[in-house]
């Protein structure tokens, strides 16, 4: 029995049955029949934003923290235009999202009307997959595909766009469980036969490392179980990227830190070493590899990935395992137990020695001061105040991004929230309302800086009106640090629009928003503002002014690999030169 | 042999893996890539070859299929064996492409192009045209005192070198359709 009802009914019909219980949109004319079904019903909550690309990024963070898929409501025009920045964002960090944009009835698209843009056109190349429904009745089944299609294979952002006369018009609803999805069924298993070659090249490895990424998390939570099984199992050393903390818990043993640019010492080090390097679930991002032809010269590759675009596509591997993170793991331990769970217990002892030596290089270590707050001190006394708490943490984009990522411990997936691929500043503070609004009673910190907080700084009201308490902790160096840091290290010191004049006073701002502010400079006081900024119940703004020059170390310059890392100030200036300073 | 056929996600098994992978030859590929006919389809095809900066030398598209729905999309292009590997791979990540084949490495393939000629001229150069197009086996489709328009259809070889002739002869508008192809045998 199909039942009839108009196309904005469908839309919520086809959400609830997806088990969506939370939207995040803005309304606008070509949105307003759906908006009218909203009103009528209390089962989905639709949280109410302050610009588009805050409802995107709040998905983001949401979907992120819990697992599923996003969902965002926007109207043409500029609410779909002001979208595709989140979309984008969405694409590259593979996160599943739902954005369903209101159209021009259809017997206007062409013409120039009010509010039309071309959406699926402009957001085709940031979307994985986008559809324009001219019929109310393919219209149930098309929200179903978009959910299937985002969630399924390798995920990431899915559009439907509908115009405003489908929204009206009648027609019948089809399940989710009727509607067809069999077009789109990526492969979840990996080839038996290669993952024994990489059981093979396991039990050899005498230089081994685990190089892991978003894809882990991505792969659900029985992934990182797998994963730590594995670690454990086999006394390899493990690191991440920047999207993958949180898979191996930090404070694991075998855990040698983040890699990349900003990685650890030792976890760049055992990277150019190692003799196998067994990548699971990332993409050789130009971030993690510095200068290709001298990446890790002497190492065998495996990868394994759902996506086959992402085999080969920068890194040449050995071993390619295309498949779901958490299957290939379950039949690569299965087989390596099955065949006597050997390793090169030898020659792993010699690698962890040398691994130990390099720990004890102590990157991280900076200089501490006790009348200015150090950036760095700061995020380790947030770590320390906060650690086993059920916290949460998301951030904006720039060196309090990599502080955050180098001083804070993440022991579980999906406690990690921070724009990878696109680098936009701006996506904290709505990441946090996402997750906040997911997690109502967990504590929800958004680790920033002053400039990438005033991108999106109009969501506190958001936060306010449905009353989510975030934590908005700003490393206030006024300046738009990482650029300045760039421009020391590549342009000779000339700092050509890198601070941030004129700011707001955060406390006022906080106090204008509705909820509560404190400004902190001196570090014997950081402590009692770290305690007042959790204790307050709501949204709270803790302004912490730090020191303003500080750079961010370790750093691999770009355009050198991984073995030339710089390692603190004395090295730094000037050090981006050649070819290097054509790379971003 | 089965294990030719590059099926749409796989990026190995093929016989294209056996040569050297770093090389950096620009090597020419026809791609065979079968979509579901629906509205945008061929624009992500597009839209990924100009946002990835790859090459596209030839493109041809028609509904093949009515009932089933789908539209074949061929694709001349060009790259180092690495890029034809990831543009098939890209290719195989949108979500309405069914399948990928790459003609090139599939073994045998037959390969057509059609193309129209309009060629004015009289006296000697017109006597000449009309004795070339008859060796090139082109068909006149329609003819002034001065003009001829021929019709021909051949390998984009073939179409390259009739048009170099016709050029001085008189040659003043070329629409090509592009590349079809099709594999050999039976399968
Ligand atoms: C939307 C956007 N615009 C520009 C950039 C380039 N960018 C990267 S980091 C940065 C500075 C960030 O400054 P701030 O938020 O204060 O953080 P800090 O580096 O000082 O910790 C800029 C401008 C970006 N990543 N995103």
């Amino acid at each position: 029995m199909t039942r009839q009802m108009t196309g904005a009914k469908m839309v919520v019909q086809a959400l609830k049955d997806q088990g969506v219980d939370t939207v995040f949109g803005y309304p606008g004319g070509a949105v307003l029949p759906i908006y009218d079904e909203i009103f009528q019903q209390n089962e989905i909550q639709h949280v109410l934003v302050r610009h588009e690309q805050g409802a995107v990024h709040a998905a983001e963070g949401y979907a992120r923290s819990t697992g599923k898929p996003g969902v965002v409501l926007v109207t043409s025009g500029p609410g779909a235009t002001n979208a595709v920045t989140g979309l984008t964002d969405a694409l590259l960090d593979s996160i599943p999202l739902v954005v369903l944009t209101g159209q021009v009835p259809t017997f206007m698209i062409g013409t120039d009307g009010f509010q039309e843009a071309d959406t699926v056109g402009i957001t085709r190349p940031c979307t994985k997959h986008n559809w324009l429904v001219k019929d109310t009745e393919k219209l149930a089944e098309t929200i179903h595909q978009a959910f299937h299609v985002a969630v399924t294979g390798r995920p990431g952002p899915t559009l439907v766009d509908i115009p405003k006369d489908v929204q009206f018009a009648q027609g019948s609803y089809v399940t989710p469980q009727k509607s067809r999805t069999d077009n789109y069924q990526p492969q979840m298993k990996g080839d038996i036969a290669d993952i024994t070659a990489l059981v093979e090249m396991i039990e050899a490895a005498e230089r081994p490392v685990f190089y892991t990424g978003g894809g882990v998390i991505n792969s659900g939570p029985g992934a990182s179980q797998l994963l730590r099984e594995l670690v454990e199992a086999t006394g390899f050393p493990i690191t991440s990227t920047l999207m993958g903390l949180g898979a191996y818990p930090a404070t694991g043993e075998k855990w040698i830190g983040m890699l990349g640019m900003h990685g650890l010492y030792e976890a760049n080090m055992a990277m150019h070493d190692c003799d196998l390097m067994i990548n699971i679930g990332a993409r050789f991002d130009d971030r993690i590899t510095g200068r290709i032809d001298a990446f890790s010269p002497g190492s065998k590759k495996a990868h394994i990935d759902i996506d086959p675009s992402s085999i080969n596509k920068v890194v040449r591997v050995d071993v390619p395992i295309v498949g779901d993170v958490g299957h290939v793991l379950e039949d690569l331990l299965r087989i390596w137990k099955s065949r006597g769970r050997k390793t090169n217990t030898d020659a792993l002892k010699t690698w962890w020695t040398q691994i130990n030596a390099w720990r004890d290089v102590k990157c991280l270590t900076y200089t501490n001061s006790d009348t200015i707050i150090k950036p760095q001190y700061a995020v380790e006394r947030l770590e320390a105040l906060t650690r086993g708490k059920d916290r949460y943490v998301t951030t904006e984009v720039g060196q309090h991004q990599m502080w955050a990522a180098q001083f804070m411990d993440f022991n579980e997936p999906g406690r990690w929230m921070t724009s990878g691929g696109l680098g936009t500043m701006g996506y904290g503070l709505p990441a946090s309302v996402g997750v906040q609004q997911a997690h109502p009673d967990a504590l929800v910190i958004n680790v920033a800086g002053d400039a990438s907080w005033l991108m999106n700084m109009q969501e506190m009201g958001t936060a306010v009106q449905f009353r989510l308490p975030i934590k908005q902790f700003i490393l206030n160096n006024e300046r738009l640090g990482m650029v300045r840091q760039w421009q020391q290290l590549l342009h000779g010191e000339r700092y050509s629009h890198s601070w941030s004049d004129s700011l707001p006073d955060f406390v006022k701002l906080a106090e204008a928003f509705g909820c509560k502010g404190r400004v902190v400079s001196n570090p014997s006081e950081l402590d009692d503002a770290i305690e007042e900024m959790m204790a307050y119940d709501g949204p709270f703004i803790l302004d912490v002014l730090v020191e303003k020059h500080e750079n961010c170390f370790p750093m691999i310059p770009s355009g050198e690999p991984h073995n030339s890392m710089l390692l603190g100030e004395v090295e730094a200036t000037d050090a981006i030169r050649g070819k290097g300073a054509t790379l971003v | 042999m089965s294990a030719l056929n590059i099926k749409k996600g796989s990026t190995k098994k093929s016989a294209y893996e056996l040569r050297d992978p770093n090389a950096e030859v620009f090597e020419t590929h026809t791609l065979a890539v079968i979509v579901d006919n629906e509205a945008g389809a061929l624009a992500r095809v597009i839209g990924l070859f100009s946002g990835r900066g790859y090459n596209i030398d030839s493109l041809t598209v028609a509904e093949v299929d009515h009932l089933g729905h789908t539209s074949r999309i061929t694709i001349v292009t060009r790259g180092t064996p690495a890029i034809i590997e990831q543009i098939k791979a890209q290719l195989g990540r949108i979500v309405p492409v069914h399948d990928v084949h790459d003609l090139t490495v599939e073994g045998p393939s037959v390969e057509r192009e059609l193309a129209l000629f309009k060629v004015r001229g009289t006296g000697n150069d017109r006597v000449e045209a009309l004795r070339l197009a008859d060796i090139f086996r082109a068909n006149v489709m329609d003819s002034t005192l001065e003009s001829f328009i021929f019709e021909l259809t051949g390998t984009p070889d073939k179409v390259d070198a009739f048009a170099e002739l016709m050029r001085p002869l008189g040659l003043v508008e070329l629409a090509r359709t592009g590349v079809a192809a099709l594999s050999r045998g039976s399968e």
